[in-house]
């Protein structure tokens, strides 16, 4: 698995995700500077990391996805390449137009940082085929703006087109409104666009990847995406 | 020529900040809030010549592709002359 790793002035999760890219497929992964307008050949994952993109002025990714290198990661999502977006990286999909919606400042008006549990809830997706269906897995949010709202009727097409794929939920996979960390509509901490390729989520799996952080339950969704392009290769 | 766009968050979206603000001011006993949203403030200076139709286009440019997320937000534009 070749992966991108974009870099935005601001953006601060870029080594983290790096090394939990390298530590399941074996590969570095490339870091791309958001001047460039071209990724790098063969790229099969783009990753959009978390942070700060500029200061989060404006709106939280809005800058970063007017970026000249989000051209190039628009067709690569046009000609059906992966693309994953972790907390900022989610907004700035979001902000870029490769997903609908947008994450608006959290309910409770408090930034969150803490370990919080997901429902995953399909396996049947390179984003997801590292679990089982209905697996709950604990991974770290860290996030003032998370609160993913989207007009009724983009909501209810999420739902009906099974694009939600992880749910903040209870330690036993419960899903209601004490475990909406932030409000989120239908409880969304992470949505995939029409095709399926592009996958936007709040909470950050690349910090339970090694023993060392007591939890490995983030390691599921790389290892997962590793399979799918070895399958394919 | 200046000019100013005004962004604000569209009815129905929950607007948190608006809402503390609003508790902070009838918390500070000013009299008569009703309700608060809070919204952005742009003032802008334009090159060249005074064509306001010009600057008008290009200013409804800025919001659409940058100052405004027009998922949740409306702007006004407004050129000063």
């Amino acid at each position: 698995m070749k992966s991108a790793v974009l870099v935005f002035p601001g953006i601060n999760r870029e080594r983290d995700m790096a090394r939990a890219l390298k530590l399941v497929s074996g590969n570095d992964a490339a870091m791309v500077w958001h001047a460039e307008t071209e990724l790098p050949k063969g790229t099969d994952l783009v990753v959009v990391p978390g942070g700060f993109s500029y200061g989060d002025y404006l709106r939280c990714g809005a800058i970063a996805a007017r970026a000249p290198v989000m051209d190039a990661v628009r067709k690569f999502a046009a000609d059906g390449g992966l693309v994953l977006g972790v907390c900022n990286g989610f907004q700035i999909l979001c902000e870029s137009g490769l997903l609908p919606g947008v994450l608006m400042r959290n309910a409770r008006l408090k930034f969150i940082c803490r370990d919080v549990h997901l429902r995953v809830e399909r396996n049947d997706t390179p984003f997801t085929r590292g679990y089982t269906a209905g697996q709950v897995i604990k991974v770290p949010v860290a996030h003032g703006e998370g609160n993913y709202e989207a007009d009724e009727d983009t909501v209810k097409r999420l739902e009906g087109d099974g694009r939600v794929l992880y749910r903040y939920c209870s330690p036993d996979g419960e899903v209601g409104e004490s475990h909406n960390i932030n409000g989120a509509a239908a409880s969304i901490a992470g949505i995939v666009s029409e095709r399926g390729n592009v996958l936007g989520m709040m909470p950050h799996p690349e910090n339970h990847v090694e023993d060392i952080m007591g939890c490995t339950d983030g390691r599921g969704l790389f290892a997962g995406l590793a399979q799918h392009f070895a399958k394919a290769a | 020529m200046k000019a100013r766009v005004t962004v604000t968050l569209k009815n129905g979206i929950l607007d948190p900040q608006g809402k503390a603000i609003e508790g902070a001011l009838k918390s500070l006993g000013v009299a008569g809030i009703a309700s608060v949203r809070q919204g952005k403030v742009f003032d802008i200076e334009l090159d060249g010549a005074a064509d306001k139709a010009k600057a008008e286009a290009a200013l409804k440019d800025a919001a659409d592709k940058l100052l405004a997320n027009t998922v949740i937000e409306n702007y006004a534009i407004e050129v000063k002359g």
